[in-house]
């Protein structure tokens, strides 16, 4: 059974975090942002998980689960922040939002 | 056998990625971003991490994406306006940073090579030395972590609560429950810095029930 070198889903790992992060510099939409955000800790995980296969230590999985906890808050509050803004501006693209800007 | 089930879900993943970033409505974003989260649990149990991808589709797909589709229908989100509007310097700028991360990231593990990793054995992907791990070693971050999403729980309820309402104090209004004081875009698509237009309505509204 022919095994797929671990520097196959480090370099997947980076072309995916590459592209969340022209995602998270060009939409304007805040949701997309953080989806692109969300692609972002997705990538890092994928690095994680990847060596911690290559290096056989456990810490690696453990590291991701509390990745995905702390995304998860992140989220939750992310979002709820975004219904606070729209209720008061009635949009959430972040072109609008320069309130604190200056 | 391993080879082509990486590579198809690899291609699955950067494909529904680009579209996750370039698809102009958010919830198409959204359901591509689910076919990510899937594609890379598959290869979370390919590379021996059964739990963490498990974890994934149960923690990511199930309530994480949920909740996105829940705000983004919530505020009825349209399509970007003007979306893209100019291909221009920040569209440009962001894809030159990507591609000098992706190369640099790329000579990187190409340069440290990888000396073929250890074949998977049943006690490499047990659960429960992981699980002896997280309850010992990492105890601590464990229950900050429990601490940390009780926070986020109680500030995205403050944050998300409607302006005006005070904690506490929610039974205390005046008004019947389901007339609405203030305008909010939520329900109506008014401007909220205008309520005095409708103040007398609702007034008169009251004196008749």
């Amino acid at each position: 059974m022919s095994s797929v070198p671990v520097s196959w889903y480090l370099l997947l790992a980076a072309a995916l975090f590459a592209i969340g992060t022209i995602g998270a510099l060009t939409r304007r939409n805040g949701i997309s942002i953080f989806l692109s955000i969300e692609l972002m800790l997705n990538a890092a995980n994928l690095t994680l998980v990847a060596y911690a296969r290559q290096l056989d230590d456990r810490t690696g999985q453990l590291i991701v689960f509390f990745v995905m906890a702390v995304a998860a808050a992140e989220a939750a509050v992310g979002l709820a922040l975004f219904i606070a803004v729209f209720r008061q501006r009635h949009t959430i693209d972040v072109n609008r939002m320069n309130l604190m800007r200056w | 056998m391993e080879t082509v089930i990486f590579a198809l879900f690899a291609a699955l993943a950067l494909v529904s990625a680009i579209v996750v970033v370039t698809h102009k409505s958010p919830v198409y974003s959204t359901l591509a971003l689910v076919l990510t989260l899937f594609s890379t649990a598959v290869l979370y149990v390919l590379l021996g991490a059964p739990f963490v991808g498990a974890l994934q589709i149960l923690v990511y797909a199930g309530a994480i994406v949920v909740l996105f589709l829940f705000v983004i229908m919530l505020l009825n989100i349209q399509k970007e306006e003007e979306a893209h509007a100019g291909f221009g310097a920040q569209t440009w700028t962001a894809i030159l940073g990507a591609a000098i991360f992706l190369g640099m990231m790329g000579l990187i593990f190409w340069r440290s090579g990888s000396p073929a990793a250890a074949p998977l054995t049943p006690e490499s992907v047990a659960l429960k030395p992981l699980a002896a791990q997280l309850f010992t070693t990492y105890l601590l971050p464990f229950e900050i972590v429990g601490l940390l999403l009780l926070v986020a729980v109680i500030g995205a309820t403050v944050a998300a609560r409607k302006p005006g309402e005070e904690l506490g104090h929610i039974g205390e209004h005046e008004y019947v429950s389901g007339e609405e004081p203030r305008t909010d875009p939520l329900k109506s698509g008014s401007d909220p810095h205008q309520p005095s237009v409708a103040e007398p309505a609702y007034s008169s509204q009251r004196e008749a029930s």
